[in-house]
């Protein structure tokens, strides 16, 4: 017997893999703004070197492209497991089934798409300006994304926009992490657990920390 | 007519391999040329048609439930009997085969009963390779427990669930036959008659009960394993579908049916609580394992059970049974709780139960204890009657369980039409007037893997030159018309009662009159209100809809309609057996003290009922039980 | 007690159907649900209309017959609880209840209340088995299995058939269906020597039956009348990929 390679079990696990990395990336992303936080220079210093060397590097180069990749690996298979889930339910025309299960796990698609809009503001904003567009340059001669981002943050709008999309986030997170786990096979109760609470505290640190980031310059910083 | 049971010859032990050492066989390459029907699902049905199919007859399957796993097989809780002595305490099949016959109180066949427990050893071993997860010790091995009746622990379990696993086992044999395409599997399809042609079982015809077509389908052999009967009596622990209606119309096309009128009647089921009460749930029977049965000593008392002080109690199985107390067997059990609550000294809203209580089981071991041993039992208990069992007694109730009696069969489970076997429940073969716990499981599964394949390729040897059977054959078609006649009857009759409305009024007057206790003016009576339930059931039965649709209504209409006609025969049987022996009891033949008497002079035998024709006095041909080698004891659990 | 009912309607798989209002009065608390179905079905039949059709047999909970959406939840308001097991003390006086038919693209209504559910034989039958004929078993003791994995494989085979994991699942999935089997078998040595082929073929299977994707909200578990885990879902994806990647 061969499995199908468009098996249901088969778009999970390209959910699962590709969510994981886009998890991983965002700790990687998250360490690297936790820069933001340093004393003015310093971080403008900092963070431009680091967003330079990202620029630059060759093995960064790719991992970026299996980055972009993720994404639209991510969106695509959802889009289409959403299809198909859809023509495969019922309806009810008086329907509770909402009480067994949490609100986010069953709403991991709006979720992904605020995230997803969110994601079109944050490449425009940052990626774009940062790759085509015309950037101020810092003292050390790198481009100066500080200046862009420290700029965005002080419109109270962008704020809390941001603020909102990184909720979605980590409500998307809240469910997505233990599910990729899930859909990857992890059945042993031992490590199970390990995960389901690994996992609640990821998204908590991640949102927290993602959602501090403009807070702190809209209200401290400046 | 002499009805010869075609017991092998030898000393008991060596019956069933001689048996199989001389039965006559079917080459491979013949068994695809032979068709077998196979009516029921359960473990008996499911067992024999997943064997038949393996070894290459071609099998077709019936099931009037929508998947197969549904039969009520998997209702059995308790476990399964088996003489392995992985104990170590003295089992053996020797023992086993006499605990089984002491238990049916002596009217079961010694061949049958010894074969039984000879076969039991093999159904473990089948179903441990099939995935049963039987409960295990720390070391791995299969772990067994205790139960009522014997002195060994030879019961093999999956938690409180044991026939549920079994039966997966057997259903997923038989699924996977339907795969490999040996089988075809015909579910929502209830058998409505049976067609003989020149003396032999040809063939079956079923309806369709998605879309009401009636259906033909022959083959050389069936096999009817199609359950018990129990549900007669309307309320009891059997599923609502449970019938007597395939053995039934096998009867009125010659098949003998052997003592009907033994109904097992379960002590611990719930209590009715309203005649809105569709069905009585069972307890299982290891819960008197740590609780004690009674009653207020005073009648029609209304107190709260914790309100009655220890001195005003009767612990009655205690008081009469000492040896045995509130571990007797069931249908002592079950008649000592009637007696009680005819007398007036039932309990509960109803005054139809009895207490069950732990309280000193608690005070002894623990909640957690008991929680740990019957958890599921007490959340049940709590799910159904809102009662916490932790701090008041349960109320538990006799309720009709199982049909020991059903179509006679002799040694190769064969009745007395040729090529018609009938296996499991609904053959009368093993157990006697009475069962033993965790006997049913076995024997279903024992009749379906390893009796059956041998007896039906010993009939279907002499097959192979019969060619395929015709369904257009005359007895096809006259089968066929009686069926649909019968069912246009039904809906025809317009009247302003419903099927339920009959079965209630029949369950009733036979739990009152052949239920736990008979006797001869009151089976007399219940002959002739059963009579006249009859006459009117045909004239103010009301079935909407038509039978060319799905009709859930005339399905059960259907099965009054038998159940109106087994009624009186089972009656007939009670009427004629004038002793007392395990299910059977008859109020004039019982001791001073209230036990029942047998009478091995004039019973030792079974009773085989032949069909005369409606309102017909049937006609008995006894089968005189022969005993060689155990001596006939009077059962004792005082 | 009164109660209102709106029960859905449907005279075969072909056919519209619609939710159609019916009064019982004197319903009684201690009733089961389903016996406040059959007064409802006598009342009909003795007032010339057609009974409903709804799925039931053992009422006792295990035989996986019935099944009912009541109120908007499979099996009703309880957890691990089927609808034969639910009693009307559940319900207030004046209550209006929603009858619905389990509901999903793999469970096509038959009439009223009554659905197909025989695409859970065929993922039995794609591979739901360990292939032992009659006669071919060894002795039971021979292969000692730790109690604890015996009683997790319980876990697993305790399933009923209900399907009440699809009809709670809001893509119909019947993902603890399929997998409470592939996870019973493949735990039990004797179940191991299949264990690729069952879980491609019964995955293949359960794909093929119109059943959707999981997403592990997990809505399932607690509907489950046997509370199957939903971690057999997980052996079930391990075991798949695992046979994807090892397979001979």
């Amino acid at each position: 017997m061969k499995p199908k390679p468009f098996s249901t079990l088969f778009r999970k696990y390209l959910m699962a893999l590709t969510g994981l990395f886009l998890c991983f990336f965002l700790v990687i992303h998250l360490l690297g703004n936790l820069q933001l936080f340093l004393p003015a220079e310093m971080a403008r210093n900092s963070f431009n070197w680091y967003s330079h060397l990202l620029s630059g590097n060759i093995f960064i180069k790719i991992i970026s492209y299996v980055l972009y990749a993720a994404i639209v690996i991510h969106c695509v298979d959802a889009l289409l497991i959403t299809v198909f889930n859809r023509k495969k339910a019922g309806n009810y025309a008086y329907d509770k089934r909402a009480v067994a299960s949490k609100w986010y796990s069953r709403n991991m698609g709006i979720l992904g798409t605020i995230i997803l809009v969110f994601l079109v503001f944050h490449f425009k904003d940052f990626w774009y300006q940062y790759k085509f567009g015309t950037m101020p340059v810092d003292d050390a001669g790198n481009k100066d994304l500080y200046e862009i981002v420290i700029k965005a943050f002080q419109n109270i709008w962008y704020v809390l926009f941001y603020v909102l999309a990184m909720f979605a986030l980590g409500y998307h997170l809240l469910h997505g992490f233990y599910s990729a786990a899930r859909s990857l096979g992890i059945y042993h109760p031992r490590y199970v657990a390990f995960i389901r609470i690994f996992g609640i505290w990821y998204s908590y640190i991640i949102t927290l920390g993602f959602v501090a980031i403009p807070l702190y310059i809209y209200f401290i910083h400046y | 007519m002499e009805l010869n049971a075609k017991i092998p010859p030898g000393p008991l032990e060596q019956k069933w391999s001689y048996y199989k050492d001389h039965a006559k066989l079917v080459n491979p390459a013949n068994r695809k040329k032979l068709d077998v029907i196979v009516v029921g699902t359960g473990l008996a049905g499911s067992a024999a048609a997943a064997s038949l199919a393996e070894m290459g007859y071609k099998v077709k399957s019936f099931c009037f439930q929508d998947s197969a796993r549904r039969a009520h097989s998997v209702a059995a809780q308790g476990g399964v009997n088996a003489a392995k002595n992985y104990k170590n305490d003295g089992d053996s099949v020797y023992r086993m085969f006499y605990d089984t016959l002491k238990g049916g109180d002596f009217r079961s066949r010694e061949a049958n009963v010894y074969r039984l427990a000879e076969c039991s050893l093999a159904l473990i071993d089948q179903a441990v390779a099939q995935g049963v997860p039987f409960g295990r010790e720390y070391g791995g091995y299969l772990n067994n427990r205790s139960f009522g009746g014997v002195q060994v622990s030879r019961t093999f379990y999956s938690r409180g669930q044991t026939g549920q696993q079994l039966l997966l086992g057997a259903y997923q044999a038989l699924i996977r036959q339907v795969s490999a395409k040996a089988i075809s599997l015909y579910t929502r399809h209830e058998m409505l008659d049976l067609v003989v042609i020149d003396g032999k079982a040809r063939g079956i015809i079923v309806r369709n009960l998605d879309t009401g077509e009636i259906e033909r389908h022959a083959a050389h052999a069936v096999i009817l394993a199609t359950g018990g009967f129990g549900k007669i009596y309307y309320l009891s622990t059997l599923a609502m579908g449970c019938n007597a209606s395939a053995i039934w119309r096998a009867h009125k096309k010659g098949a003998f049916m052997a003592s009907p009128s033994w109904t097992q009647i379960h002590p611990t089921s719930l209590p009715q609580s309203g005649e809105y009460q569709s069905k009585l749930t069972l307890m299982s029977e290891s819960l008197r394992n740590d609780g004690r049965i009674w009653v207020p000593l005073k009648q029609a008392d209304n107190r709260k059970p914790n309100d009655i002080p220890e001195a005003e109690r009767d612990y009655y199985l205690e008081r009469r049974y000492p040896a045995f107390g509130n571990l007797a067997p069931r249908d002592i059990s079950s008649r000592a709780a009637k007696e009680r609550i005819d007398a007036g000294f039932g309990i509960g809203a109803q005054k139809n139960a009895v207490y069950l209580d732990f309280s000193k089981a608690i005070k002894e071991q623990g909640q957690d204890k008991i929680k740990e041993k019957y958890g599921n039992l007490f959340s049940m208990y709590r799910k159904i009657t809102d009662i916490d069992a932790y701090s008041e007694p349960m109320m538990i109730s006799p309720a009709a369980h199982f049909s020991m009696g059903g179509l006679w069969v002799d040694y190769e489970l064969m009745t007395t039409i040729p090529g018609l076997f009938a296996l499991g429940e609904a053959n009368f073969a093993d157990h006697g007037a009475n069962r033993l716990g965790a006997n049913s499981l076995l024997q279903a599964c024992v009749d379906g893997y390893f009796i059956a394949p041998y007896t039906l390729s010993n009939y279907l040897s002499d097959e192979i030159k019969t060619g395929s059977i015709d369904t257009k054959h005359p007895e096809f078609e006259m089968a066929e018309a009686a069926v649909i006649e019968q069912l246009q009857k039904l809906s025809a009759i317009n009247g302003n009662k419903t099927a339920d409305y009959y079965h209630k009024k029949l369950g009733k007057l036979l739990y009152d009159h052949c239920g736990l206790s008979r006797n001869k003016s009151g089976l007399e009576y219940a002959i002739s209100e059963i009579k006249l339930l009859r006459a009117d059931f045909y004239q103010h039965l009301k079935v909407p809809g038509t039978p060319a649709e799905m009709n859930g209504e005339l399905e059960k209409a259907g099965r009054v309609a038998d159940y109106l006609e087994v009624a009186e025969l089972m009656c007939y049987d009670a009427l004629t057996r004038e002793e007392s022996c395990g299910a059977h009891f008859r109020e004039e033949y019982q001791s001073p003290e209230g036990e029942a008497m047998r009478n091995d002079e004039k019973f030792c035998f079974v009773s085989a009922w032949a069909w005369t024709g409606l309102n017909q006095e049937p006609k008995l041909y006894p089968e005189p039980l022969v005993f060689e080698n155990v001596a006939l004891t009077v059962r004792s659990y005082k | 007690m009164k109660i209102y009912l709106k029960i859905w309607r449907q005279l075969n798989a072909g056919a519209e159907g619609k939710m159609i209002n019916y009064e019982m009065d004197n319903v009684i608390p201690h009733m089961s649900f389903l016996e406040m179905m059959d007064t409802l079905n006598e009342k009909l039949i003795l007032e010339g209309d057609r009974p409903v059709e709804f799925d039931h047999d053992c009422r006792e909970g295990i035989c996986g017959q019935c099944g009912l959406m009541i109120n908007g939840r499979a099996h009703g308001p309880l957890k691990h609880t089927t609808t034969c097991q639910l009693h009307m003390r559940e319900f207030k006086d004046g209550d209006t209840i929603y009858i619905e038919p389990f509901r999903a693209a793999g469970f096509p209504v038959k009439r009223d209340l009554k659905v197909d559910r025989s695409a859970f034989d065929r993922i039995i039958g794609a591979g739901g088995f360990v292939s032992v004929n009659t006669g071919q078993a060894p002795e039971a003791n021979g292969i000692p299995i730790a109690h604890e994995i015996a009683e997790s494989a319980f876990d697993s085979a305790a399933c009923i058939g209900c399907g009440a994991c699809v009809a709670t699942c809001k893509n119909s999935s019947a993902a603890l269906f399929t997998a409470a089997k592939i996870s019973h078998l493949v735990k039990l040595p004797q179940g191991k020597v299949e264990a690729q082929k069952r879980a491609l073929s019964m995955v293949a299977q359960m794909d093929a039956e119109q059943f959707g994707h999981c997403s592990n909200t997990e809505s399932c578990e607690v509907e489950c009348p046997q509370n199957i885990s939903v971690l057999n879902i997980a052996r079930m994806n391990w075991e798949f990929g695992k046979a994807a990647i090892f397979r001979k």
